[in-house]
């Protein structure tokens, strides 16, 4: 009995609880379906959660495939199809934002902290130079003896009241 | 009884963190050492009365007591015992147990570190205690796994199937451990900010306590943010392993500035230098892993490895974020400048290599940063919606990494203080005359030819060959008797093995992820039983197709066969599972491990074939050298270990030979 109706809600739920999508119908050119193939990775799932429309089982996403098919099929560039679909469904719909004012700091923020870390690691080295004073022959003792290997111990100082 | 036992351990857990902080930083202030041995018994205790809630929860699922509401939303009955147990850490509540597990396990190593002063371990002390307070606190009184039900239910709810995968109940404790070890690091960092001695010893010794907690940390954040990609390639079943998803970055920002804490520790360590940036870097690792946990739980960003999401906790934890970053940072900006420096060095030395190293390191992971959190601050900004995905990430991240990438071989023969480029060089010259032969070979016999890819195969050899180039040097090989590179190999310190290994796994992951990205092949098609599709050189045969029964799941089972010519036939099994206590449908992907190579199938739905016979959308990816993207990370992991296992740094162990 629980077995029978495990079996009648798979079939529900294998079957018949999404209409399946259409499959795909890839182009008959082969470089045109490998422009195709190129472009769905670039193209986000609208619905979905980070998905690109070539890994998304959703309807829409065998949709929007179909459509940038049938856009490369009627002989339109790239460009144009990014640029019809930014139209249909916002910049959202493309994995790789445009350089426009509001993303310049995405763009070339990384190049600019390049700079500025270099620049801060820079300047943390330089300043040491006119800082460090080599260490006196008791502090070279003392280093000696808390990096030495398996003489570890309790700071000698450790009670010290003005430590 | 055992419930409450659980939530009452809880709240004790709580209440000892509290009491951890409070007498550590009265023991600091008053440099008692017996309050302070006091705080260090509490940090041990609390971690024990945490594992009993631990124990609670996990028993709790075993039992499937479905009046705990945690177990009624994340467990059932018919759940396989693996996964009765991982559900203790699959939903919001259990997982911020496992963190508190973690973070107050690692206090309570802490606590017995026996080698650190008394000013530094007991102000670290009292910052990890305050952490696990917060911690600790916001799981009693937002998110308690414990809460009861009444009435309680007959059945469960069950546990996200795609969540039911052993990758992935092993994932989290091992990405968990990696996440909370930078703790450690941090309250080391806020300890050392604190005492900010004056004198020029302090630091390098610093250098070497706060390394051991960045390694651990660190290897194990490599193999858990392995094995979730690994899970995602599997069980998700799009042929793919990273997807620089919202919280794969979360993940992958600690790890790089953890990365770049271990460099730059070693610098501190051996010369006293760059105290002030490894000290930032500590803080900086562990405010990420905060901020991942914020990412990840608040539901801000979507996500399809987002299983724990509630956006009213996100406010707390993203307060616990601001609060504890914030109080750091600002304690860092405070001190930072009187810092004393370390010995100084020419830009070509070892130092200056690894400053470089950082210096591309932060940048990247500040790219990471960027890329994620960039969509959310310009929707906040100007209502403008943008997507950050992999073609972003290619142009910015990628050749950042990839210029530190070409120079990190030659660090490690850059001597100390100042380096002798020349002689790197000439001792690069096989390396690097193998590695162009390599690249040419790779752009010659690869089918499509592409540049980009062929020289991403030369950069994945040059780091292994670097590696070995180094180690080559280091023991004489050729250059002396046999007997002398023998006696010399068996010299060399672990921590040099374990530098080797770490890059050359690099290395192997390097190629793997070129390789896998530039000549992947991927077909699609309905297949009736009997059809079958080719990807490049397999061609995959659907044989059988039929309903199986698991232990809380039915699935349709399809078996196909991979054949290649001069190649054995292999059978591999592609489900399609439907789980009627939640009603999803999940995929079970056939993989076939051909040598480096995968061969990935996916039994897709029911579909018309174009003669009209039943058929099922058949995907197949042949993924060349795929092995290589999960073995590289492990064999980093591994060379974490070594180092962590070098005697020169198992402080705790000497210090017991000397006690």
């Amino acid at each position: 009995m629980r077995r029978a109706l495990l079996i009648a809600l798979a079939a529900v739920g294998l079957m018949a609880a999404e209409p399946p999508p259409a499959p795909d119908r890839p182009l008959p050119d082969a470089a045109q379906e490998a422009r195709a193939q190129r472009l769905f990775d670039d193209i986000r799932c609208v619905v979905c959660q980070h998905e690109a429309i070539a890994d998304s089982p959703a309807g829409i996403a065998a949709d929007m495939r179909g459509l940038v098919r049938d856009q490369i099929a009627a002989g339109r560039t790239d460009k144009a199809i990014r640029e019809d679909l930014v139209r249909r469904y916002g910049d959202f719909v493309l994995f790789k934002p445009p350089v426009r004012i509001g993303t310049w700091l995405l763009w070339f923020g990384p190049f600019a902290v390049l700079l500025a870390v270099g620049a801060a690691l820079l300047a943390f080295t330089r300043r040491k130079k006119t800082e460090t004073a080599p260490l006196s022959p008791e502090e070279e003792a003392r280093l000696a003896d808390i990096l030495a290997a398996g003489q570890l111990r309790r700071d000698p100082d450790a009670k010290r009241s003005d430590d | 009884m055992i419930v409450e036992t659980g939530a009452f351990a809880l709240i004790l857990a709580l209440t000892l963190s509290v009491l951890q902080a409070v007498i550590a930083t009265a023991g600091r202030l008053r440099r008692s050492p017996v309050l302070a041995g006091a705080a260090n018994g509490a940090a041990i205790a609390t971690a024990g009365v945490v594992a009993v809630a631990f124990g609670a929860l996990i028993f709790a699922f075993v039992v499937s007591d479905f009046s705990v509401a945690n177990v009624a939303a994340n467990s059932h009955t018919d759940k396989p015992m693996l996964y009765k147990v991982a559900a203790a850490w699959g939903s919001h509540e259990g997982s911020l147990l496992l963190w508190c597990l973690v973070m107050t396990g690692f206090g309570a190593a802490l606590a017995r570190a026996h080698n650190l002063p008394f000013g530094l371990k007991t102000s670290a002390v009292a910052t990890q205690g305050l952490l696990g307070a917060l911690f600790l606190a916001f799981t009693v009184f937002t998110s308690n796994p414990f809460t009861r039900l009444n009435p309680a239910p007959f059945q469960g709810e069950s546990l996200n199937p795609l969540l039911q995968d052993p990758a992935l109940a092993f994932h989290p404790p091992l990405l968990y451990c990696g996440y909370v070890g930078f703790s450690v690091c941090f309250s080391l960092a806020v300890a050392a900010l604190i005492e900010g001695r004056a004198n020029a010893s302090f630091w390098p010794a610093w250098g070497r306590w706060v390394r051991p907690w960045a390694l651990a940390s660190w290897a194990f954040l490599t193999v858990g943010i392995m094995l979730g990609s690994f899970w995602a390639y599997y069980e998700l079943g799009w042929g793919g392993w990273w997807f620089w998803d919202p919280v794969e970055n979360a993940s992958f920002m600690p790890w790089l500035a953890g990365a770049a804490l271990l460099h730059s520790a070693v610098v501190t360590e051996r010369r006293g230098a760059l105290a002030g940036w490894t000290t930032f870097l500590a803080l900086l690792a562990f405010t990420f892993s905060m901020l991942g946990a914020f990412l990840v739980r608040s539901g801000v960003l979507t996500s399809v490895h987002a299983f724990a999401v509630d956006p009213e906790r996100g406010m707390m934890l993203l307060a616990i974020l601001g609060g504890t970053a914030g109080l750091a940072f600002a304690l860092f900006a405070w001190r930072a400048p009187q810092l004393k420096g370390g010995g100084m060095f020419a830009p070509v030395s070892r130092e200056g290599a690894l400053v470089i190293n950082n210096l591309f390191l932060t940048a990247a992971a500040a790219t990471v940063l960027l890329g994620t959190l960039y969509p959310l601050i310009l929707e906040a900004a100007s209502g403008a919606t943008i997507s950050v995905g992999p073609p972003y990430f290619a142009l910015t991240f990628v050749p950042l990494m990839a210029v530190a990438l070409l120079i990190l071989p030659a660090g490690p023969l850059l001597a100390w203080k100042r380096g002798d480029l020349k002689g790197a060089t000439q001792r690069l010259a096989v390396a690097a005359a193998l590695t162009v032969v390599m690249a040419l070979v790779a752009y010659a016999v690869f089918d499509p030819r592409k540049a980009l890819s062929a020289a991403g195969i030369g950069l994945g050899a040059w780091l292994i060959l670097g590696a070995l180039a180094e180690t080559a040097e280091r023991v004489r090989l050729f250059r002396a008797p046999l007997a002398e590179t023998l006696r010399r190999m068996r010299g060399l310190p672990l921590g040099a093995w374990g530098m080797t290994l770490a890059h050359a796994g690099l290395g192997v992951f390097v190629l793997g992820a070129v390789v896998e990205t530039g000549y992947r092949i991927e077909a699609a098609c309905p297949l009736a039983v009997g059809q079958s599709v080719q990807a490049g050189k397999w061609t995959v045969t659907l044989d059988d197709v039929r309903v199986v029964e698991g232990p809380n799941y039915l699935a349709e089972q399809g078996r196909l066969s991979v054949s290649v010519d001069g190649g054995r036939t292999r059978e591999v099994t592609a489900e399609r599972r439907f789980f009627p206590a939640g009603g999803q449908t999940t995929t079970e992907v056939g993989l076939d491990f051909r040598a480096l190579d995968d061969v990935y199938v996916v039994l897709g739905e029911r579909a018309q074939s174009p003669d009209g016979a039943h058929a099922w959308n058949v995907r197949v990816w042949w993924n060349p050298w795929a092995r290589l993207i999960y073995l590289g990370p492990l064999i980093m992991a591994l060379g974490g270990v070594l180092s962590l296992l070098d005697r020169r740094l198992r402080l705790a162990v000497g210090a017991r030979k000397a006690a």
